[in-house]
């Protein structure tokens, strides 16, 4: 599953030959993420990003571990328990603020890791099932956000967990079912906050199974790289370890400054302060909002205001779904054959012009009020976001014209290929 | 196949979501949008500078034991504070024999060791601060069906805490005669008291600071409205969040150490690369 060049595994000391032997659990790790994974040597720092979610996981399941040994799932309790964690147990209040803010981090690392890979294409083939098994993650990683929002059960936790369900009441005939049988009632309350916290406990060890899925199918075709020129020989790529452990080490340190600036000097500022008032199914909030990293499939969802064959509230549900499995075709709508947005000069306009402007909007407008001017613009930016995916991005991909690519990675960032030149021509140039 | 399909998807999508548009955009440019009494009434709170503001900030405990003594002698008679025990009050300056006799002078509900049957018994420092009601029905009864609301968190549960509490509390005012002209159906009802930082106008807490001196400061500092109004929003900020000064103080040295850590992860990365240098080769 690798290059023919990689370096092998060789284990020295005794005991490491004879671990070898029955389990070779160091050999994977230094095929995977060692000497011995040979990866493109033009990675920018855009490539940090998978390390960092990685990171970000581990972050948010030990975090969530020890808080789960001092919160009880259970209505009447729930949000004094939260407050008991931040008062009582000790260095509590660093536990859950790490917590909180870590599944904002954990979103700005994957939403740009996702944006990196729309930008690379990263999705082409050979890597069509590292894509599709990471819009999986999102997916996993959305239902897990949702569900951890709703445990302290505060305002909008409880409005939030009413408002989503009842997006599955949406559906003709049977939704309404569904919406109770979700819940395990016909209004949150203890039996969701019991399911919810379950399920909250158990999907993040799915995702890191899915996660390890998502390296192992990585790494048969290796990683991309800002050219999107494939690995043609050694000259091309760099061991893994030590370039880019080293390389990986000063972005996380760089995000890990951020993070805790947020943990420690504005750990609220991405809450709701409506959050700190107990659920009260009496009293509705003003405005319902969800977290900020559903904005955009909230705006989505907003957008479809107007009753056409079907009635508007399904149709925005139908199209909040649909934004994200969207993705999930991608390999298969965007035909091009060159992978890099650097060297598809009309690509490049919709998706800085485009993509990343709409998605800005929908953003904003998801966390605004449900009132216009915004739904109007987030109409706007709703139509541009599936025109898209939809349609631009098939249709340029088959009438753009894509600049010239370097030969080899090797060229791309030499500026010459010695091996390329020795293969072009019988004698060595020098 | 899969490309014409989702053409066809998408275009389905974008033509819903445009027709939306055009049915919102008319009823926008043709329908006049009321004008509300809130909308133009309404008044964003007013900054508040407090010792515990900003990340080297640190809570004045001075101002911690006037602002708990306004809490005591004005806001207990309605609000509650349940997540707040009296041994919490030796983190604000109290040493424990003051902590000892301060929980004794509030009555809490015990149980009769003879009988078994509910009475009442002086505090001690690990009971909970005692609510003023026995349930909600009794608290709406009691205030003109409204429920005071708790105020361990109230300065995270609301927008900009401490500077609305703080407003709001010298907000309360006589309604404004232009605001009468104008939605003379917004007239305050009784029972109710406008405040402009309020976010309907009219709240159902008559103004609970009204007289200066209405507190004495054990510590001497006079007590006007503005100044006992600061106060008790610094308790409260306190009792939102205890840990506040730990944490501000714990964020430096981990942030310190990150940004060294950093800066050597940054030369460290460097001195591995170098020998990546692309190096000119003669063709």
């Amino acid at each position: 599953m690798s290059f023919p060049w990689a370096k092998h595994y060789e284990p020295k000391a005794p005991l490491m030959r004879w671990l070898d032997e029955k389990l070779p659990l160091p050999r994977l790790v230094y095929n995977s993420i060692g000497a011995g994974y040979p990866v493109p040597r033009n990675l920018n720092y855009a490539w940090n990003f998978g390390v960092l979610a990685g990171f970000c996981l581990v972050l948010q399941i030990v975090t969530g571990v020890i808080l789960a040994m001092h919160y009880a799932a259970n209505a009447g309790v729930a949000f004094d328990s939260v407050e008991h964690i931040m008062r009582d147990v000790n260095w509590g209040w660093l536990l859950r603020y790490a917590h909180a803010n870590g599944a904002s981090f954990f979103f700005v690392v994957i939403y740009i890791h996702i944006f990196r890979g729309f930008f690379y294409s990263s999705y082409k083939a050979p890597r069509e099932m590292v894509w599709l098994l990471g819009v999986v993650i999102f997916l996993l990683m959305m239902a897990t956000a949702f569900m951890g929002y709703v445990l302290p059960w505060g305002q909008m936790s409880f409005w939030g967990a009413k408002v989503i369900t009842g997006l599955f009441g949406a559906i003709p005939l049977v939704g309404e079912s569904i919406q109770v049988w979700l819940l395990g009632g016909y209004a949150p309350d203890n039996a969701a906050l019991n399911r919810f916290f379950s399920l909250h406990f158990l999907l993040p060890f799915v995702i890191a199974g899915v996660v390890i899925l998502h390296i192992w199918a990585l790494h048969i075709p290796g990683s991309s790289n800002p050219t999107g020129v494939e690995v043609k020989s050694e000259s091309d790529t760099i061991p893994f370890h030590p370039y880019y452990t080293a390389k990986d080490g000063f972005g996380l340190g760089v995000a890990l400054i951020l993070y805790f600036t947020f943990v420690f000097y504005l750990p609220n500022a991405l809450g709701h302060a409506d959050n700190y008032i107990p659920a009260n199914p009496l009293s509705t909030p003003a405005h319902i909002v969800p977290e900020w990293y559903f904005w955009p499939f909230y705006a989505i969802l907003r957008a479809f205001t107007a009753d056409f064959i079907l009635p508007a509230k399904l149709w925005g549900v139908l199209a909040m779904f649909a934004a994200i499995l969207v993705w999930f075709f991608l390999p298969w709508l965007d035909k091009s054959p060159v992978r890099s947005g650097h060297y598809r000069p009309l690509f490049r306009k919709f998706f800085w012009f485009g993509l990343i402007p709409a998605m800005l909007v929908l953003f904003y407008c998801g966390g605004a009020a449900a009132e216009e001017p915004y739904v109007m613009i987030s109409q706007i930016a709703t139509a541009y976001y599936f025109l898209h995916f939809l349609v631009i991005l098939p249709i340029i991909s088959s009438i753009e014209k894509p600049e010239p690519l370097p030969f080899s990675i090797t060229e791309a960032v030499l500026g010459t290929d010695t091996q390329a030149v020795l293969s072009d021509n019988t004698t060595p140039a020098n | 196949m899969t490309r014409l399909i989702g053409i066809l998807v998408g275009l389905g999508f974008t033509f819903v979501v445009l027709l939306a548009f055009v049915m919102g955009a008319f009823t926008w440019a043709t329908e006049e949008v009321a004008e509300t009494a809130e909308h133009a009434f309404h008044k964003p709170a007013e900054p508040l500078k407090l010792a515990s503001n900003g990340p080297f900030g640190k809570f004045d405990r001075q101002q911690l034991q006037r602002g708990y003594q306004v809490y005591k002698e004005v806001c207990a008679a309605c609000h509650s504070m349940h997540l707040l025990s009296f041994r919490n009050l030796t983190e604000i300056g109290y040493s424990e024999a003051q902590v000892k006799a301060e929980a004794a002078s509030w009555t809490v509900p015990g149980i009769d060791p003879n009988t078994g049957e509910a009475n009442t018994r002086p505090g001690i420092p690990t009971d909970r601060f005692p609510s003023p009601y026995p349930n909600e029905t009794a608290a709406r009864a009691a205030n003109n069906n409204a429920n005071p609301p708790d105020l361990s968190l109230i300065t995270k549960a609301r927008p900009h805490g401490p500077e609305y509490l703080h407003s709001l509390l010298t907000g309360y005012q006589e309604q404004p005669a232009e605001l009468l002209e104008k939605f003379p159906e917004a007239k305050t009802g009784v029972g109710l008291y406008y405040n402009p930082y309020f976010a309907n106008l009219n709240i159902a807490m008559p103004p609970p600071l009204s007289t200066d001196g209405q507190v004495t400061y054990a510590d001497g500092t006079e007590a006007t409205i503005n100044q006992m109004s600061t106060d008790v929003t610094a308790f409260l900020v306190w009792t939102a969040e205890p840990t506040l000064e730990k944490r501000n103080q714990t964020g430096w040295p981990v942030l310190g150490f990150l940004i060294f850590a950093t800066v050597l992860a940054w030369f460290a990365k460097k001195q591995v690369w170098a020998d990546l240098k692309p190096r000119k080769q003669k063709t």
